[in-house]
C-alpha cells in the first residue's frame, strides 16, 4: 500500500512537473510573462528532483552513501552552477548558456554509458534498450562536443578553422555513428570498447560540426545543439520509463528546432545554409571590390552639434557596443539628448550582436525604456525622417551589400537602412570587418562620418560636448 | 521484424506521448518575439536539464559496491544540476533586465 502511493505521488509529481515545462515554454514566448514562465518551469523542475528522491524506491541494499553521493553532487552543481550564472557578464550571456547545454548533453551521454554497464552485468540485451543507450549517448557527446567548441569560439579561445575536405570526414564519420551504433545495439555480446569508439566517434563528430561554423552563426548553433539536448533527454525517459523526461525532452527537441529555423529565418538563411556554407569564403570575394571611395572623419564636437540639433536620433547598437559596455553610457547620452527635446530611439537589428535579443537585453540592463527600442521595420519605416542615425559598433546588419551585391555572403538578410537617414555617423574602433569579414560600403557613403575610437569613450565625449554646448 | 514490432507494440504510449510532445512543441513558441528568442533558448535549456532525473535514479539503483556507477553516476547529478540551476538562473538574469525596464 505504501508503496502505491509513493508511486502514484511520484508519477502526479511528474505530470505536474512536465505541465509546468509546457507553460513555462508557453510564458517565455510572451514579453511580460516570461520570467514567470521561468520560475514555473524551475519550480517544476525542484518538485520532480525532490519527488524522485522522496518515493522511487530505491535498489534492494542500496545504501546511505548512494544517497550521501546524489545530494554532494546535487549540492556542487547548484553550488558552482548559481556562481558562474550570476557572475557571467552580460556580453558573455550566449556562451554561458552553450556551456550548461554542454553539462545536459554530457549527463545523458555519462547515463548511456553507466546503463550500458548495468546491462553488460546482467545480460539481457535487449533491441530496444541497446537502441535508446547507443541513440542517447551518441547524441548527448555530439552535444556536448560542439556546445563545448562553441563556447570556445564564442570566448574567442577558439577560432574559425576550415578543415580541407571537412564535409566529406562530416559524412564519413556520420556513416562510422550509424555503423558502429547499429552494430552496438544489435549485436548478441556488445563490449565496452565497441561503446567507447562509438563514445569516441561522437566526440569527434561534435567538435568537427561546429569548428567551421562561423562565429556570428553561433547562436543558431547553439540553439540547434540545445534541441539535440533535448532529445538525448527524452531517450533518458524512454530509458526509465519517465514521462517527465520524455515530454520535457521531447518539448525542448521540437521548441528548440522551430526556435532554430526561426532564427535562421530572421537572417534571411536557410539552416543549411548555415551548416554548410562557411560565412569566411566571402571574405576574399569581396576584398575584389576594391577601392570604394574615401572614408570622412568628424570629430567629437562636430557630431555632438549634429546630435543635439538634430529632430529624430536613432542609435544601431551592435556587438561592439557590448564589447565596450557602453550601454549606461549610451543611455546617459540618450537621456542628455532627451531633456534637449530631441526624439531619440534605438534601432534593434534581429541579430545584432552574437545572439537575438542581444541588444534587447543589453540596453534593458542599463534600464533604457522599453518603447525606445524599435524593431526593424519600424525603424527603417521611420528611417526618412530622422536627421542623424548613430551606429555604434555594427557593421553587418547596415552593410548595403545584403541589399545590392548578390555574391555577398550576406546576400538577401534584412539591414537596418542607415542611408536613408540624413546624416550617418559611424562609431567604430578601426576600419576593420565586421563578424562576416567583408567590407561595408556604408561607409564610403556620401552621407557618413566616422567616428574612431573606443565606444564607450567616443560616448562619453559625446555626452562632454553636449553638455558645453 | 517481429523484433521491431514487438519494440513498437511495447512502446506505442510513448511513441504517442513522442508525437503530441512534437506538435505541441512546435505550437507553443510558434509566435515568439524575435526580442526573446535568446531567453527562450536559455528556458529551454533549463527544462532539458530534466535530464538530471535520470542520472538521480541511475545513483538509486547502483550497487554501492559498483565504483564505476557510483563515480559516473555522481558526475553526471553534477553535470545534470549544472545545467539546470545554470539554466534557469541565467535565464531569470536575462529576463530581470526586461522586468526592471517594463516597471519604469
Amino acid at each position: 500500500m505504501r508503496e502505491l502511493l509513493g508511486n502514484s505521488l511520484l508519477e502526479i509529481c511528474y505530470i505536474a512537473a512536465s505541465i509546468t515545462f509546457i507553460l513555462g515554454l508557453k510564458m517565455l514566448s510572451s514579453p511580460d510573462k516570461a520570467r514567470k514562465g521561468n520560475l514555473y518551469a524551475a519550480y517544476g523542475m525542484g518538485l520532480a528532483i525532490v519527488a524522485t528522491l522522496l518515493f522511487k524506491e530505491p535498489l534492494v541494499g542500496a545504501k546511505s552513501l548512494n544517497y550521501i553521493l546524489i545530494l554532494a553532487g546535487l549540492l556542487i552543481g547548484t553550488l558552482i552552477g548559481t556562481r558562474m550564472a550570476v557572475k557571467v557578464k552580460m556580453t558573455a550571456m550566449p556562451q554561458m548558456v552553450s556551456f550548461f547545454n554542454g553539462m545536459g548533453g554530457a549527463c545523458a551521454a555519462v547515463i548511456s554509458i553507466v546503463e550500458f554497464d548495468h546491462v553488460m552485468h546482467t545480460g539481457e540485451f535487449d533491441l530496444g534498450l541497446m537502441i535508446i543507450i547507443a541513440v542517447g549517448l551518441i547524441i548527448g557527446s555530439v552535444s556536448f562536443a560542439g556546445s563545448i567548441v562553441a563556447y570556445g569560439k564564442l570566448e574567442g579561445k577558439i577560432g574559425d578553422k576550415a578543415i580541407p575536405g571537412g564535409q566529406i570526414i562530416n559524412i564519413l564519420l556520420l556513416i562510422a555513428l550509424v555503423v558502429v551504433g547499429g552494430y552496438l545495439a544489435t549485436m548478441s555480446a556488445p563490449t565496452s570498447m565497441l561503446l567507447y569508439a562509438l563514445l569516441g566517434i561522437s566526440l569527434l563528430y561534435g567538435i568537427l560540426f561546429v569548428m567551421p561554423i562561423g562565429g556570428a552563426d553561433m547562436p543558431v548553433v547553439i540553439s540547434l545543439l540545445n534541441s539535440f539536448t533535448g532529445v538525448a533527454a527524452a531517450f533518458g525517459g524512454f530509458l526509465y520509463g519517465n514521462q517527465a523526461m520524455l515530454t520535457g525532452g521531447i518539448l525542448v527537441g521540437s521548441a528548440g528546432t522551430i526556435l532554430t529555423v526561426l532564427m535562421c529565418t530572421a537572417m534571411n538563411r536557410s539552416l543549411a545554409n548555415v551548416i554548410i556554407g562557411s560565412f569566411g569564403g566571402g571574405g576574399a570575394a569581396a576584398a575584389a571590390g576594391g577601392d570604394q571611395g574615401t572614408v570622412k572623419e568628424i570629430s567629437a564636437t562636430d557630431a555632438a552639434i549634429l546630435l543635439a540639433y538634430a529632430n529624430r536620433v536613432s542609435v544601431v547598437p551592435g556587438y561592439g557596443l557590448a564589447v565596450a559596455q557602453a550601454q549606461h553610457t549610451i543611455h546617459e547620452l540618450e537621456q542628455l539628448l532627451v531633456e534637449k527635446g530631441v526624439e531619440f530611439s534605438y534601432a534593434i537589428h534581429p541579430v545584432a550582436g552574437r545572439m537575438p535579443g542581444h541588444m534587447n537585453v543589453l540596453l534593458a540592463e542599463a534600464d533604457v525604456p522599453y518603447p525606445m527600442l524599435h524593431e526593424m521595420e519600424d525603424a527603417n519605416a521611420q528611417m526618412a525622417n530622422t536627421d542623424v542615425v548613430l551606429v555604434i559598433g555594427a557593421n553587418d546588419v547596415v552593410n548595403p551589400a545584403a541589399e545590392k551585391d548578390p555574391s555577398s555572403p550576406i546576400y538577401g538578410m534584412p539591414i537596418i537602412k542607415a542611408s536613408d537617414a540624413k546624416n550617418i555617423i559611424v562609431m567604430k574602433r578601426s576600419m576593420g570587418k565586421g563578424y562576416a569579414g567583408i567590407e561595408n560600403e556604408l561607409f564610403f557613403h556620401d552621407k557618413n562620418r566616422m567616428l574612431f575610437g573606443d565606444a564607450k569613450a567616443s560616448i562619453q565625449k559625446l555626452i562632454t560636448e553636449v553638455k558645453n554646448l | 521484424m517481429d523484433q521491431i514490432l514487438t519494440l513498437f507494440y511495447e512502446n506505442k504510449e510513448f511513441i504517442f506521448l513522442i508525437i503530441v510532445s512534437i506538435f505541441l512543441g512546435i505550437e507553443v513558441i510558434s509566435n515568439v518575439p524575435a526580442v526573446l528568442h535568446t531567453p527562450l533558448m536559455s528556458g529551454a535549456n533549463a527544462i532539458h536539464g530534466v535530464v538530471i532525473i535520470g542520472a538521480i535514479i541511475i545513483m538509486l539503483e547502483a550497487d554501492p559496491t559498483n565504483y564505476l556507477a557510483l563515480i559516473l553516476g555522481f558526475f553526471a547529478v553534477v553535470l545534470g544540476t549544472l545545467n539546470v540551476v545554470g539554466g534557469f538562473v541565467v535565464t531569470n538574469r536575462m529576463l530581470e533586465m526586461f522586468k526592471k525596464k517594463d516597471k519604469k
